[in-house]
Protein backbone atom coordinates (compact mmCIF):
# COMPACT_ATOMS: atom_id res chain seq x y z
CA UNK A 1 0.00 0.00 0.00
CA UNK A 2 1.49 3.34 -1.01
CA UNK A 3 1.53 5.95 1.74
CA UNK A 4 1.76 9.72 1.41
CA UNK A 5 5.49 9.65 2.09
CA UNK A 6 6.26 6.77 -0.26
CA UNK A 7 4.58 7.17 -3.61
CA UNK A 8 5.80 4.87 -6.35
CA UNK A 9 7.17 6.79 -9.32
CA UNK A 10 4.47 5.49 -11.65
CA UNK A 11 1.70 6.86 -9.47
CA UNK A 12 3.07 10.42 -9.48
CA UNK A 13 1.82 11.16 -12.96
CA UNK A 14 -1.80 10.07 -13.18
CA UNK A 15 -2.09 7.50 -15.96
CA UNK A 16 -4.53 8.17 -18.74
CA UNK A 17 -5.71 6.21 -21.73
CA UNK A 18 -5.13 7.39 -25.27
CA UNK A 19 -8.00 7.46 -27.75
CA UNK A 20 -6.60 4.26 -29.26
CA UNK A 21 -6.50 2.57 -25.86
CA UNK A 22 -10.07 3.60 -25.05
CA UNK A 23 -11.17 1.89 -28.23
CA UNK A 24 -9.04 -1.20 -27.60
CA UNK A 25 -10.26 -1.67 -24.03
CA UNK A 26 -13.85 -0.51 -24.56
CA UNK A 27 -15.37 -3.88 -23.53
CA UNK A 28 -13.61 -3.46 -20.18
CA UNK A 29 -14.43 0.21 -19.85
CA UNK A 30 -18.18 -0.28 -20.23
CA UNK A 31 -18.39 -2.83 -17.43
CA UNK A 32 -18.49 -1.33 -13.96
CA UNK A 33 -16.27 -4.03 -12.40
CA UNK A 34 -13.35 -2.80 -14.49
CA UNK A 35 -14.25 0.63 -15.84
CA UNK A 36 -11.72 3.42 -16.27
CA UNK A 37 -10.33 2.93 -12.74
CA UNK A 38 -9.70 -0.77 -13.32
CA UNK A 39 -8.22 -0.24 -16.75
CA UNK A 40 -5.80 2.36 -15.41
CA UNK A 41 -4.80 -0.08 -12.66
CA UNK A 42 -4.13 -2.67 -15.36
CA UNK A 43 -2.07 -0.16 -17.30
CA UNK A 44 0.09 0.56 -14.26
CA UNK A 45 0.40 -3.09 -13.23
CA UNK A 46 3.62 -5.07 -13.52
CA UNK A 47 3.34 -8.85 -13.75
CA UNK A 48 6.19 -11.34 -14.07
CA UNK A 49 5.41 -14.65 -15.78
CA UNK A 50 7.81 -17.49 -14.99
CA UNK A 51 7.79 -19.76 -18.02
CA UNK A 52 6.26 -19.19 -21.45
CA UNK A 53 5.15 -22.78 -21.98
CA UNK A 54 1.75 -24.40 -21.70
CA UNK A 55 0.57 -22.26 -18.79
CA UNK A 56 2.48 -19.13 -19.75
CA UNK A 57 1.01 -19.05 -23.25
CA UNK A 58 -2.66 -18.36 -22.44
CA UNK A 59 -1.61 -16.35 -19.43
CA UNK A 60 0.62 -14.04 -21.46
CA UNK A 61 -1.94 -13.68 -24.22
CA UNK A 62 -4.78 -12.67 -21.89
CA UNK A 63 -2.68 -10.38 -19.72
CA UNK A 64 -1.36 -8.62 -22.82
CA UNK A 65 -4.81 -8.41 -24.39
CA UNK A 66 -6.27 -7.03 -21.16
CA UNK A 67 -3.72 -4.22 -21.14
CA UNK A 68 -1.42 -5.14 -18.25
CA UNK A 69 1.08 -2.33 -18.70
CA UNK A 70 4.28 -4.25 -18.09
CA UNK A 71 4.70 -7.97 -18.54
CA UNK A 72 7.97 -9.71 -17.72
CA UNK A 73 8.70 -13.11 -19.26
CA UNK A 74 11.35 -15.53 -17.98
CA UNK A 75 12.32 -18.55 -20.09
CA UNK A 76 15.44 -20.04 -21.63
CA UNK A 77 14.12 -22.75 -23.94
CA UNK A 78 13.76 -22.84 -27.70
CA UNK A 79 10.45 -23.69 -29.36
CA UNK A 80 10.28 -27.30 -30.55
CA UNK A 81 7.65 -29.28 -32.44
CA UNK A 82 6.37 -31.05 -29.32
CA UNK A 83 5.47 -27.65 -27.80
CA UNK A 84 2.95 -26.77 -30.49
CA UNK A 85 0.33 -29.24 -29.20
CA UNK A 86 -0.41 -26.87 -26.30
CA UNK A 87 1.82 -23.77 -26.29
CA UNK A 88 -0.49 -21.59 -28.34
CA UNK A 89 1.83 -18.59 -28.22
CA UNK A 90 3.94 -20.23 -30.92
CA UNK A 91 3.45 -21.16 -34.54
CA UNK A 92 5.19 -23.71 -36.70
CA UNK A 93 7.49 -21.03 -38.11
CA UNK A 94 8.71 -20.32 -34.56
CA UNK A 95 10.25 -23.79 -34.14
CA UNK A 96 13.93 -23.34 -33.28
CA UNK A 97 13.53 -19.73 -32.12
CA UNK A 98 14.10 -18.81 -28.47
CA UNK A 99 10.73 -18.98 -26.74
CA UNK A 100 11.32 -15.63 -25.14
CA UNK A 101 11.77 -13.87 -28.49
CA UNK A 102 8.84 -15.63 -30.13
CA UNK A 103 6.64 -14.90 -27.11
CA UNK A 104 7.65 -11.25 -26.89
CA UNK A 105 6.97 -10.77 -30.62
CA UNK A 106 3.58 -12.41 -30.37
CA UNK A 107 2.48 -10.43 -27.31
CA UNK A 108 3.80 -7.14 -28.63
CA UNK A 109 1.93 -7.77 -31.86
CA UNK A 110 -1.22 -8.51 -29.89
CA UNK A 111 -0.84 -5.30 -27.92
CA UNK A 112 1.75 -2.67 -28.92
CA UNK A 113 0.53 -0.37 -26.12
CA UNK A 114 2.25 -2.40 -23.39
CA UNK A 115 5.84 -3.04 -22.36
CA UNK A 116 7.25 -6.57 -22.62
CA UNK A 117 10.40 -7.35 -20.63
CA UNK A 118 12.04 -10.50 -21.98
CA UNK A 119 14.53 -12.30 -19.72
CA UNK A 120 16.22 -15.15 -21.54
CA UNK A 121 17.58 -16.89 -18.49
CA UNK A 122 17.10 -19.70 -16.02
CA UNK A 123 15.47 -18.48 -12.86
CA UNK A 124 18.04 -19.08 -10.11
CA UNK A 125 18.54 -18.34 -6.43
CA UNK A 126 21.05 -15.71 -7.54
CA UNK A 127 18.76 -13.73 -9.85
CA UNK A 128 15.23 -14.37 -8.53
CA UNK A 129 14.97 -11.61 -5.93
CA UNK A 130 16.43 -9.08 -8.32
CA UNK A 131 14.04 -10.09 -11.11
CA UNK A 132 10.96 -10.17 -8.86
CA UNK A 133 11.48 -6.90 -7.03
CA UNK A 134 10.20 -4.67 -9.84
CA UNK A 135 6.92 -6.56 -10.25
CA UNK A 136 3.64 -6.50 -8.30
CA UNK A 137 2.54 -10.06 -9.00
CA UNK A 138 4.47 -13.21 -9.92
CA UNK A 139 2.74 -15.94 -11.91
CA UNK A 140 4.24 -19.41 -11.69
CA UNK A 141 3.92 -21.36 -14.92
CA UNK A 142 6.96 -23.59 -14.57
CA UNK A 143 7.15 -27.34 -14.89
CA UNK A 144 9.49 -28.52 -12.16
CA UNK A 145 9.69 -28.69 -8.38
CA UNK A 146 12.95 -26.80 -7.78
CA UNK A 147 11.66 -23.71 -9.62
CA UNK A 148 8.29 -23.93 -7.85
CA UNK A 149 9.94 -23.83 -4.41
CA UNK A 150 12.28 -21.08 -5.56
CA UNK A 151 9.38 -18.95 -6.85
CA UNK A 152 7.47 -19.55 -3.62
CA UNK A 153 10.30 -18.64 -1.30
CA UNK A 154 11.28 -15.55 -3.28
CA UNK A 155 7.64 -14.37 -3.26
CA UNK A 156 7.31 -14.91 0.49
CA UNK A 157 10.62 -13.15 1.20
CA UNK A 158 9.52 -10.16 -0.92
CA UNK A 159 5.88 -10.25 0.19
CA UNK A 160 4.54 -10.65 -3.35
CA UNK A 161 1.55 -12.74 -4.39
CA UNK A 162 2.28 -15.91 -6.36
CA UNK A 163 -0.47 -16.98 -8.75
CA UNK A 164 0.11 -20.70 -8.91
CA UNK A 165 -1.03 -23.28 -11.45
CA UNK A 166 0.20 -26.77 -12.14
CA UNK A 167 -0.96 -29.58 -14.37
CA UNK A 168 -0.64 -33.30 -14.85
CA UNK A 169 -2.21 -35.15 -17.76
CA UNK A 170 -5.80 -33.90 -17.46
CA UNK A 171 -5.77 -32.56 -13.91
CA UNK A 172 -4.85 -29.11 -12.65
CA UNK A 173 -4.29 -27.30 -9.34
CA UNK A 174 -4.67 -23.55 -9.01
CA UNK A 175 -4.40 -21.11 -6.09
CA UNK A 176 -2.81 -17.81 -5.03
CA UNK A 177 0.00 -18.23 -2.52
CA UNK A 178 1.53 -15.62 -0.25
CA UNK A 179 -1.17 -13.00 -0.72
CA UNK A 180 -1.28 -10.57 2.21
CA UNK A 181 0.29 -13.07 4.57
CA UNK A 182 -1.86 -15.97 3.37
CA UNK A 183 -0.67 -19.57 3.02
CA UNK A 184 2.28 -20.38 0.79
CA UNK A 185 3.32 -23.39 -1.28
CA UNK A 186 5.35 -24.81 1.59
CA UNK A 187 2.32 -24.54 3.88
CA UNK A 188 0.60 -26.87 1.43
CA UNK A 189 3.58 -29.10 0.63
CA UNK A 190 6.52 -28.69 3.02
CA UNK A 191 8.75 -30.87 0.83
CA UNK A 192 8.92 -32.03 -2.78
CA UNK A 193 8.65 -35.67 -3.74
CA UNK A 194 11.98 -37.49 -4.02
CA UNK A 195 12.89 -37.82 -7.73
CA UNK A 196 12.27 -41.58 -7.85
CA UNK A 197 8.66 -41.18 -6.79
CA UNK A 198 7.72 -38.43 -9.21
CA UNK A 199 5.54 -39.98 -11.86
CA UNK A 200 7.78 -40.38 -14.87
CA UNK A 201 6.99 -39.32 -18.39
CA UNK A 202 5.73 -42.87 -18.82
CA UNK A 203 2.63 -41.75 -16.98
CA UNK A 204 3.14 -38.12 -17.96
CA UNK A 205 1.97 -36.13 -20.90
CA UNK A 206 -0.75 -33.55 -20.83
CA UNK A 207 -4.02 -32.95 -22.61
CA UNK A 208 -3.20 -29.97 -24.83
CA UNK A 209 -6.14 -27.85 -23.74
CA UNK A 210 -5.54 -28.41 -20.01
CA UNK A 211 -2.79 -25.78 -19.60
CA UNK A 212 -5.07 -23.50 -21.59
CA UNK A 213 -7.79 -23.84 -18.98
CA UNK A 214 -5.46 -23.63 -15.98
CA UNK A 215 -3.43 -20.75 -17.46
CA UNK A 216 -6.56 -18.73 -18.20
CA UNK A 217 -7.72 -19.24 -14.61
CA UNK A 218 -4.33 -17.90 -13.47
CA UNK A 219 -4.86 -14.96 -15.82
CA UNK A 220 -8.33 -14.30 -14.40
CA UNK A 221 -6.99 -14.34 -10.83
CA UNK A 222 -4.12 -12.04 -11.79
CA UNK A 223 -6.50 -9.52 -13.39
CA UNK A 224 -8.79 -9.70 -10.33
CA UNK A 225 -5.87 -9.01 -7.98
CA UNK A 226 -4.92 -5.98 -10.07
CA UNK A 227 -8.37 -4.43 -10.27
CA UNK A 228 -9.16 -5.49 -6.70
CA UNK A 229 -12.52 -7.02 -7.51
CA UNK A 230 -14.18 -10.29 -6.54
CA UNK A 231 -12.99 -13.07 -4.25
CA UNK A 232 -9.39 -13.97 -4.95
CA UNK A 233 -8.47 -17.66 -4.94
CA UNK A 234 -6.66 -17.30 -1.62
CA UNK A 235 -6.87 -19.98 1.07
CA UNK A 236 -8.57 -22.23 -1.45
CA UNK A 237 -6.96 -24.87 -3.64
CA UNK A 238 -8.95 -25.31 -6.83
CA UNK A 239 -8.70 -28.77 -8.39
CA UNK A 240 -9.80 -29.32 -11.96
CA UNK A 241 -10.33 -32.64 -13.69
CA UNK A 242 -10.87 -32.26 -17.43
CA UNK A 243 -11.90 -35.88 -17.96
CA UNK A 244 -14.65 -35.75 -15.36
CA UNK A 245 -15.13 -32.03 -16.19
CA UNK A 246 -15.31 -31.22 -12.52
CA UNK A 247 -13.95 -28.46 -10.33
CA UNK A 248 -13.45 -29.09 -6.62
CA UNK A 249 -12.25 -26.75 -3.93
CA UNK A 250 -10.22 -27.61 -0.83
CA UNK A 251 -9.39 -25.39 2.14
CA UNK A 252 -5.84 -24.16 2.21
CA UNK A 253 -4.53 -23.08 5.60
CA UNK A 254 -1.45 -21.26 6.69
CA UNK A 255 0.85 -23.64 8.53
CA UNK A 256 2.02 -21.89 11.71
CA UNK A 257 5.17 -24.03 11.53
CA UNK A 258 5.85 -23.27 7.85
CA UNK A 259 9.65 -23.08 7.34
CA UNK A 260 9.38 -19.96 5.21
CA UNK A 261 6.19 -18.06 6.15
CA UNK A 262 5.58 -19.41 9.69
CA UNK A 263 6.17 -17.63 12.98
CA UNK A 264 9.75 -18.90 13.26
CA UNK A 265 11.03 -19.32 9.73
CA UNK A 266 14.12 -21.44 9.13
CA UNK A 267 14.35 -20.43 5.48
CA UNK A 268 15.27 -16.74 5.52
CA UNK A 269 17.10 -16.56 2.21
CA UNK A 270 17.03 -18.46 -1.06
CA UNK A 271 18.67 -21.88 -0.94
CA UNK A 272 19.96 -24.50 -3.40
CA UNK A 273 16.66 -25.79 -4.76
CA UNK A 274 18.11 -28.59 -6.88
CA UNK A 275 19.67 -29.99 -3.74
CA UNK A 276 16.46 -29.41 -1.77
CA UNK A 277 14.60 -31.45 -4.38
CA UNK A 278 17.25 -34.17 -4.39
CA UNK A 279 18.30 -33.47 -7.95
CA UNK A 280 21.93 -33.46 -8.98
CA UNK A 281 22.35 -32.00 -12.44
CA UNK A 282 20.61 -33.44 -15.47
CA UNK A 283 22.05 -36.91 -15.03
CA UNK A 284 20.13 -40.07 -14.38
CA UNK A 285 19.23 -40.56 -10.71
CA UNK A 286 22.45 -41.08 -8.78
CA UNK A 287 21.30 -44.54 -7.74
CA UNK A 288 21.68 -45.71 -11.32
CA UNK A 289 25.38 -45.82 -12.09
CA UNK A 290 27.75 -48.11 -13.92
CA UNK A 291 25.19 -50.11 -15.74
CA UNK A 292 26.30 -51.97 -18.87
CA UNK A 293 25.31 -50.20 -22.06
CA UNK A 294 25.15 -51.02 -25.74
CA UNK A 295 25.03 -48.36 -28.44
CA UNK A 296 22.35 -48.47 -31.13
CA UNK A 297 24.90 -49.20 -33.87
CA UNK A 298 26.48 -52.05 -31.88
CA UNK A 299 23.04 -53.50 -31.28
CA UNK A 300 22.26 -53.20 -34.97
CA UNK A 301 25.42 -55.06 -36.02
CA UNK A 302 24.85 -57.79 -33.46
CA UNK A 303 21.26 -58.25 -34.64
CA UNK A 304 22.45 -58.29 -38.26
CA UNK A 305 24.97 -60.98 -37.31
CA UNK A 306 22.05 -63.05 -36.06
CA UNK A 307 23.07 -63.00 -32.38
CA UNK A 308 20.36 -64.25 -30.06
CA UNK A 309 19.39 -61.06 -28.30
CA UNK A 310 16.20 -60.54 -26.39
CA UNK A 311 14.83 -56.99 -26.71
CA UNK A 312 12.98 -55.80 -23.61
CA UNK A 313 10.89 -52.66 -24.03
CA UNK A 314 10.06 -51.08 -20.65
CA UNK A 315 7.86 -48.27 -21.97
CA UNK A 316 4.08 -48.07 -21.75
CA UNK A 317 1.75 -49.81 -24.23
CA UNK A 318 0.63 -46.50 -25.77
CA UNK A 319 4.27 -45.62 -26.44
CA UNK A 320 4.81 -49.01 -28.09
CA UNK A 321 2.04 -48.06 -30.51
CA UNK A 322 3.95 -44.95 -31.57
CA UNK A 323 7.08 -46.89 -32.52
CA UNK A 324 8.90 -50.01 -31.40
CA UNK A 325 11.84 -52.31 -32.02
CA UNK A 326 9.63 -55.45 -31.92
CA UNK A 327 10.72 -55.96 -28.33
CA UNK A 328 8.90 -57.75 -25.55
CA UNK A 329 6.86 -55.11 -23.72
CA UNK A 330 6.93 -54.97 -19.92
CA UNK A 331 6.33 -51.44 -18.58
CA UNK A 332 8.89 -50.48 -15.91
CA UNK A 333 6.15 -50.28 -13.28
CA UNK A 334 5.19 -53.93 -13.92
CA UNK A 335 8.69 -55.32 -14.14
CA UNK A 336 8.93 -56.51 -10.54
CA UNK A 337 5.69 -58.41 -10.91
CA UNK A 338 6.47 -59.88 -14.35
CA UNK A 339 10.16 -60.62 -14.01
CA UNK A 340 9.40 -64.36 -14.38
CA UNK A 341 8.58 -63.72 -18.04
CA UNK A 342 12.28 -63.14 -18.65
CA UNK A 343 14.92 -65.81 -19.18
CA UNK A 344 18.10 -64.86 -17.33
CA UNK A 345 20.18 -67.28 -19.42
CA UNK A 346 19.58 -65.20 -22.54
CA UNK A 347 21.26 -61.93 -23.44
CA UNK A 348 18.80 -59.09 -22.83
CA UNK A 349 18.89 -55.54 -24.17
CA UNK A 350 16.48 -53.22 -22.36
CA UNK A 351 15.32 -49.98 -23.90
CA UNK A 352 12.86 -47.14 -23.37
CA UNK A 353 12.42 -43.76 -25.04
CA UNK A 354 15.66 -42.07 -23.96
CA UNK A 355 17.47 -44.68 -21.86
CA UNK A 356 16.57 -43.54 -18.35
CA UNK A 357 13.74 -45.88 -17.49
CA UNK A 358 15.58 -48.81 -19.04
CA UNK A 359 18.62 -47.94 -16.91
CA UNK A 360 16.42 -48.40 -13.86
CA UNK A 361 15.14 -51.65 -15.34
CA UNK A 362 18.68 -52.93 -15.93
CA UNK A 363 19.67 -52.02 -12.42
CA UNK A 364 16.64 -53.78 -11.01
CA UNK A 365 17.27 -56.90 -13.10
CA UNK A 366 20.93 -56.98 -12.08
CA UNK A 367 19.82 -56.95 -8.47
CA UNK A 368 17.42 -59.75 -9.35
CA UNK A 369 20.36 -61.85 -10.55
CA UNK A 370 20.41 -61.14 -14.29
CA UNK A 371 23.99 -60.97 -15.56
CA UNK A 372 23.71 -60.78 -19.34
CA UNK A 373 21.83 -57.54 -19.60
CA UNK A 374 22.51 -54.22 -21.34
CA UNK A 375 20.84 -50.86 -21.55
CA UNK A 376 20.31 -49.42 -25.02
CA UNK A 377 22.19 -46.14 -24.80
CA UNK A 378 19.96 -43.19 -25.65
CA UNK A 379 16.91 -45.39 -26.12
CA UNK A 380 14.70 -45.49 -29.17
CA UNK A 381 15.50 -41.81 -29.79
CA UNK A 382 19.15 -42.69 -30.37
CA UNK A 383 18.12 -45.70 -32.48
CA UNK A 384 16.20 -43.29 -34.70
CA UNK A 385 19.21 -40.95 -34.91
CA UNK A 386 21.90 -43.55 -35.47
CA UNK A 387 20.30 -46.58 -37.08
CA UNK A 388 16.84 -46.13 -38.51
CA UNK A 389 15.61 -42.58 -39.21
CA UNK A 390 12.20 -43.95 -40.23
CA UNK A 391 11.46 -44.56 -36.53
CA UNK A 392 9.47 -41.51 -35.35
CA UNK A 393 10.72 -39.55 -32.36
CA UNK A 394 8.31 -38.33 -29.70
CA UNK B 1 -18.90 -46.56 7.32
CA UNK B 2 -18.68 -46.52 3.56
CA UNK B 3 -16.45 -43.67 2.42
CA UNK B 4 -15.17 -42.77 -0.98
CA UNK B 5 -11.45 -42.20 -1.56
CA UNK B 6 -10.65 -40.09 -4.61
CA UNK B 7 -7.42 -41.22 -6.28
CA UNK B 8 -5.44 -38.47 -8.03
CA UNK B 9 -4.30 -38.95 -11.61
CA UNK B 10 -0.60 -39.60 -10.86
CA UNK B 11 -1.49 -42.44 -8.46
CA UNK B 12 -4.23 -44.11 -10.47
CA UNK B 13 -1.69 -46.39 -12.12
CA UNK B 14 -1.12 -47.94 -8.68
CA UNK B 15 -4.82 -48.23 -7.86
CA UNK B 16 -6.16 -50.34 -10.68
CA UNK B 17 -6.57 -47.21 -12.84
CA UNK B 18 -9.63 -46.26 -10.79
CA UNK B 19 -10.71 -42.67 -10.14
CA UNK B 20 -12.13 -43.52 -6.75
CA UNK B 21 -12.33 -46.48 -4.42
CA UNK B 22 -15.03 -47.16 -1.84
CA UNK B 23 -13.81 -48.51 1.48
CA UNK B 24 -15.25 -49.29 4.91
CA UNK B 25 -13.61 -47.24 7.66
CA UNK B 26 -14.22 -45.25 10.84
CA UNK B 27 -11.13 -43.03 10.56
CA UNK B 28 -8.92 -41.66 7.83
CA UNK B 29 -6.12 -44.01 8.94
CA UNK B 30 -8.41 -47.02 8.57
CA UNK B 31 -9.57 -45.84 5.16
CA UNK B 32 -5.99 -45.49 3.90
CA UNK B 33 -5.03 -48.90 5.30
CA UNK B 34 -8.03 -50.44 3.60
CA UNK B 35 -6.97 -48.74 0.38
CA UNK B 36 -3.33 -49.85 0.53
CA UNK B 37 -4.56 -53.29 1.56
CA UNK B 38 -6.39 -53.49 -1.74
CA UNK B 39 -3.60 -51.86 -3.74
CA UNK B 40 -0.22 -52.63 -2.20
CA UNK B 41 1.70 -50.67 -4.86
CA UNK B 42 0.12 -47.48 -3.50
CA UNK B 43 1.73 -47.86 -0.12
CA UNK B 44 5.21 -46.55 -0.92
CA UNK B 45 3.67 -43.59 -2.75
CA UNK B 46 1.58 -42.56 0.25
CA UNK B 47 3.72 -43.47 3.23
CA UNK B 48 7.39 -43.03 4.11
CA UNK B 49 9.37 -45.93 5.59
CA UNK B 50 8.48 -44.77 9.10
CA UNK B 51 4.80 -45.17 8.26
CA UNK B 52 4.05 -41.44 8.19
CA UNK B 53 2.16 -39.84 5.36
CA UNK B 54 4.65 -38.42 2.86
CA UNK B 55 5.08 -34.64 3.01
CA UNK B 56 4.17 -34.13 -0.65
CA UNK B 57 0.86 -35.92 -0.20
CA UNK B 58 -2.05 -34.24 1.54
CA UNK B 59 -5.25 -35.90 2.60
CA UNK B 60 -8.58 -34.14 2.95
CA UNK B 61 -11.87 -35.20 4.46
CA UNK B 62 -14.39 -33.41 2.31
CA UNK B 63 -12.68 -30.00 1.93
CA UNK B 64 -10.64 -30.02 5.14
CA UNK B 65 -6.93 -30.91 5.41
CA UNK B 66 -6.50 -33.69 8.01
CA UNK B 67 -3.33 -31.99 9.28
CA UNK B 68 -5.70 -29.44 10.84
CA UNK B 69 -8.16 -32.09 12.09
CA UNK B 70 -6.98 -35.18 14.00
CA UNK B 71 -4.62 -36.39 11.25
CA UNK B 72 -5.05 -40.13 10.64
CA UNK B 73 -7.31 -40.35 13.71
CA UNK B 74 -9.82 -38.04 12.01
CA UNK B 75 -13.24 -39.67 12.15
CA UNK B 76 -15.16 -40.24 8.96
CA UNK B 77 -18.86 -40.76 8.59
CA UNK B 78 -21.03 -42.46 6.02
CA UNK B 79 -20.85 -40.65 2.70
CA UNK B 80 -17.69 -38.64 3.43
CA UNK B 81 -15.20 -38.13 0.64
CA UNK B 82 -11.49 -38.52 1.28
CA UNK B 83 -9.21 -36.84 -1.27
CA UNK B 84 -5.57 -37.69 -1.76
CA UNK B 85 -3.83 -34.67 -3.27
CA UNK B 86 -0.15 -35.03 -4.17
CA UNK B 87 1.95 -32.13 -5.40
CA UNK B 88 2.29 -31.97 -9.15
CA UNK B 89 4.83 -29.75 -10.87
CA UNK B 90 4.02 -30.02 -14.57
CA UNK B 91 4.27 -29.17 -17.43
CA UNK B 92 4.63 -32.09 -19.76
CA UNK B 93 7.48 -34.10 -18.31
CA UNK B 94 10.05 -35.30 -20.78
CA UNK B 95 12.26 -38.17 -20.04
ZN1 LIG C 1 4.06 -21.10 4.27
Amino acid sequence: MATKTDIPAAAKQPATLSKQEVLRYSRHLIMPEVGMDGQLKLKQAKVLCIGTGGLGAPLGLYLAAAGVGRIGLVDFDAVDFTNLQRQVLFGTSDVGRPKITAAADRLQNLNPEIQIDAYETHLTSENALDLFKDYDIIVDGTDNFPTRYLVNDACVLLGKPNVYGSIFRFEGQITIFGYQGGPCYRCLYPEPPPPGLVPSCAEGGVLGVLPGIVGTIQAAETLKLIIGKGDPLVGRLLLFDALAMKFRELKLRKNPECPVCGAHPTVTKLIDYAEFCGIRGEEAPSTVINIPEITPSDLKSRLDRGDDLYILDVREPHEYQICNLHGHLIPLGELARRVHELDSSREIVAHCRSGKRSAEAVQFLQQAGFRKIWNLKGGILAWSDEVDPSVPKY
Amino acid sequence: MAVKVIIPTPLRAYAGKQESVDVQAGTVGEALSALTGKFSDLKKHLFADDGRLRSFVNVYVNDEDIRYLQKDQTKVKEGDTISIVPSIAGGAHRR
